[in-house]
């Protein structure tokens, strides 16, 4: 199925190296990355040269993926005729040791976004990316830039350095609420714990798979902790999480919920409401099945047609050719991923289009 | 809070016609040194003195997450002598064996033998277990098959100890935790699995086990509500690995069945594996095949904790995915979240699909059920 | 309709709980402070018998991280996967519209009134000095 004049939910400039950012560092970063020789901050969890980081036609040789404008522009916005597209760059702020250091690189990207990829397309809008090592850096980050209102939403990795619900967390989340901005989680992880409950595997294809965990454990945690009622206006979108799991996963929720649910009392819903309510997800990829009748019934379980966003996942390698989306995607789906939803979820791209 | 005379007098009401093998029945100690009878003294005394030292925050109890039960028990499952439920052979048939007309039962001991981080203890500590589950259950009920316990970590002595009982039968598989020190298809594991399709003897992993790590990728979740969900992530991860490390290409004939993880993750598990293996399968040369052909080949699943979908229609549709063929029925006897023969998994089935979910799948998957 | 003597009060003494059959139907009957309360016994989930659960009071919350209880005793956890069933309505907690099990009127009545009947004793006699348990069915 084609589409047109999409609001892609998820594009990946690629930052090709330490220097492009310390035009837009202070003195004293400019100095430490240049005197120290520090480069190459490409986060662990997208080897820049492993295949889901790049579909093989998107590569440009050596460079790091998404790092060329210009092939952005034709494939990701030229390409699928997208009339919006969200920038979410991953980069070693967001995942670095160091909270000091992590901030400083994630303001410098978020500076650089601005001005090379933001000002260079009407079509782009972008994320902000905090260094959640340190909530109140992330903060003071978000209230920098917040009146940008291309900047549409807040960026992390879905695995932190703790659970995302902890209350360490809370002031991102009202900072969130109060700029009309979702936090977006991305696949991906500072790898403080093992990718797997069951330590680390040999091979980056189970890291990757292993996402999921993450998405699943920390959305428990959100619900939990009662962030949603503390904060009832907060969304979440899941980036890059798969989809498919979904449905199986709301159902575990509530049954375990519907047994323990005194040990969080404030939790007075079914998860199932609570995600459908303020749980969105990129459908890209979407994990599915080769029968696309299956695909149909697995996403109707899903029970709301409110959730799914479109993405490209460019550069990333997720679909060939021009199938950005499985067969048996319901056309009223896509009719809402397309425009609909993302518009309802992220409220700033409402103010700049109609 | 024991109440002996209405469950006798309930479980004759509801005697089952359904005649199963029940894949996941926890016998447990009686007290807290019922194993020493068949410990060295040595590791008596190390017991008595400094414990069967495992991961973990508490030196009293098991997990860090409290649970929501007495001995994460059913309430109505504690014996009329007060001893903790799962150890009373006579209220285990009376309550269970017999009112629901159970052919087999697969024990699933719990006792933490395959947990302590000495790994001598360990090994001490699951073979006691494994003479213990003999004596106290299989060789006074017949339909009680014992599982090989083994302490994974040190793969050289659980070979021994699966040496020493494959000839046994009343053992029917070997049992891991679902939780390993590492990922369990890594190479340090592999004896374990030669010796099991040696032998021709089943694998059950059953949710818990050794692993230092945190229950998430992202640490330490607060609740129990949290912890206990994302139990089943260990078994996915057992799972993909190994699929991935290329265990079922190097020991094709090995059966694995994953134990207490539900299964409503294993369709979406296969197709994301399979989605992105296509794309990176470079990395991973041992897994020669589209990962979910290995699952369909080498990978079986018990049924509880049933999943409880909001339509009926989309359990059988899970089933349909992952397989009649796959299934086994568990009710995870005496524990809290049991599931009842009769009722947990309410949707349409053909006879034939019963007989297979219920009984037949079992028959043929563990070893010494006839 | 008729009335029916489901067990002595001395049976059930405050704090405890017990199956009786009355005409049939299995009815978990509870003392909760002198307070007695009825309801179906099988839980409308799998199947468990509610009168083998443990009795708790009602866990609220007015914020996250805050624990409000109330109304000690009134709320039995179903023995096998824990869900809460109201004494004094037999709904669930967790889907109050969905799930719930049968409440049943409880009185107490003194032996002298129900030896002389209409009422129906149907495992014991009748002592004229002690209290009855009585459900209306």
């Amino acid at each position: 199925m084609s589409i047109s004049n999409a609001i892609d939910c998820d594009i990946h400039p690629g930052v090709p190296t330490i220097k492009v950012l310390l035009p837009y560092m202070s003195d004293y970063w400019r100095e430490s990355f240049t005197a120290r020789g520090q480069d190459n901050f490409q986060p662990a969890s997208y080897l820049p040269n492993a295949p889901i980081a790049c579909r093989p036609d998107w590569r440009d040789g050596d460079a790091i993926p998404g790092s060329n404008f210009d092939l952005l522009q034709k494939h990701a916005l030229d390409g699928f005729g997208s009339r919006l597209a969200i920038c979410n760059v991953l980069y070693g702020g967001s995942f670095s040791i160091s909270e000091t250091m992590g901030a400083a690189i994630c303001s410098a990207v978020n500076d650089w976004v601005k001005a090379e990829w933001l000002a260079r397309d009407p079509r782009l809008r972008a994320s902000i990316v905090v260094p959640t090592q340190n909530p109140q850096l992330a903060v003071e980050e978000i209230e920098r830039l917040a009146d940008d209102r291309r900047f549409v939403q807040i960026l992390m990795p879905v695995a932190l350095d703790m659970m995302l619900g902890k209350q360490h967390y809370w002031p991102i989340f009202e900072a969130a609420v109060r700029h009309s901005l979702p936090i977006g989680l991305h696949a991906g992880s500072l790898y403080r714990y093992a990718p797997t409950t069951n330590g680390w595997p040999s091979h980056y294809l189970q890291d990757y798979v292993s996402n999921n965990h993450a998405f699943e454990s920390q959305l428990l945690s959100l619900i939990a902790q009662g962030v949603f009622v503390k904060f009832p206006d907060l969304r979440i979108v899941l980036i890059e999480s798969g989809v498919t799991w979904l449905p199986g996963f709301l159902w575990r929720a509530r049954k375990t919920w519907r047994a323990v649910r005194p040990e969080v009392p404030w939790v007075d819903e079914s998860p199932i409401d609570i995600v459908r309510r303020h749980v969105r997800l990129t459908a890209q990829p979407i994990d599915a099945p080769s029968d696309p009748a299956v695909l149909e019934r697995v996403l109707n379980q899903i029970g709301s047609d409110d959730m799914l966003l479109f993405a490209s996942d460019y550069p990333h390698w997720q679909f060939d050719g021009e199938s950005v989306l499985p067969d048996g995607v319901p056309a009223r789906l896509i009719e809402k991923m397309v425009n609909d939803n993302p518009l309802a979820t992220y409220p700033r791209l409402r103010e700049t289009i109609q | 809070m024991n109440v002996p005379d209405q469950v006798l007098e309930r479980s004759a009401e509801t005697a089952a016609k359904l005649q199963l093998v029940d894949c996941d029945i926890h016998p447990s100690l009686n007290h807290r040194q019922a194993l020493h009878p068949y410990l060295e003294k040595r590791w008596r005394d190390h017991l008595d003195t400094y414990g069967s030292l495992a991961h973990c925050v508490y030196a009293g109890r098991g997990g860090p997450y409290p649970r929501f039960t007495p001995e994460t028990a059913r309430r109505d499952a504690w014996p009329p002598n007060g001893n903790p439920p799962g150890s009373d052979l006579e209220f285990m048939k009376v309550q269970h064996l017999d009112a629901h007309d159970i052919r087999f039962g697969i024990l699933e001991p719990i006792v933490g033998a395959n947990n302590a981080r000495n790994t001598d203890l360990s090994a001490a500590l699951c073979t006691a277990t494994n003479d213990w589950q003999v004596d106290e259950f299989t060789s006074k009920d017949k339909r009680l098959k014992a599982s090989i316990h083994i302490g994974a970590e040190d793969a050289e002595l659980a070979v021994e100890e699966i040496e020493r009982r494959a000839g046994d039968r009343n053992f029917a598989q070997i049992q891991l935790g679902s939780r390993s020190v590492e990922p369990i298809g890594r190479k340090r594991y592999w004896p374990i699995f030669e010796a099991a399709q040696r032998n021709d003897m089943p694998i059950g992993f059953h949710v818990g086990g050794p692993s230092p790590y945190a229950p998430s990728p992202s640490g330490w979740p607060d609740y129990y509500i949290e912890d206990h969900h994302v139990l089943t992530h260990s078994a996915h991860a057992q799972v993909a690995s190994m699929i991935l490390e290329g265990v079922f290409e190097l020991f094709p004939k090995v059966r694995v069945v994953m134990i207490e993880a539900g299964f409503a993750w294993v369709p979406p598990l296969a197709w994301r594996l399979d989605n992105h293996w296509r794309k990176m399968r470079s990395e991973t040369p041992l897994c020669k095949r589209p990962p979910s052909e290995y699952l369909k080949q080498n990978v079986w699943f018990t049924t509880q904790p049933a999943e409880e979908p909001e339509h009926r229609e989309d359990l059988r549709l899970l089933f349909e995915l992952i397989g009649f063929d796959r299934m086994m029925f568990a009710t995870d006897y005496p524990h809290w979240d049991f599931d009842d023969p009769q009722r947990a998994l309410v949707m349409p089935m053909s006879d034939a699909e019963r007989r297979m979910l219920f009984h037949d799948n079992a028959m043929n998957f563990y070893a010494n059920l006839d | 309709m008729g009335k029916h003597i489901v067990a002595a009060l001395a049976e059930i003494p405050p704090g405890s709980q017990k199956l009786v059959h009355v005409r049939g139907r299995a009815i978990a009957v509870f003392n909760v402070n002198g307070e007695l309360f009825g309801i179906s016994d099988t839980c409308p989930h799998q199947g468990g018998s509610l009168a083998t659960g443990a009795t708790v009071g009602l866990t609220t919350s007015e914020e996250p991280g805050k624990f409000c209880h109330s109304r000690p005793g009134e709320f039995v956890r179903c023995p096998w996967h824990s869900w809460e069933f109201d004494l004094r309505t037999g709904q669930s907690w967790c889907d109050p519209r969905k799930f719930r099990t049968r409440p049943y009127d409880l009185s107490v009545e003194p032996g002298e009134a129900l030896v002389a009947g209409p009422y129906v004793a149907e495992t014991f006699g009748i002592s004229v000095e002690d209290q009855y348990i009585v459900v209306e069915l």
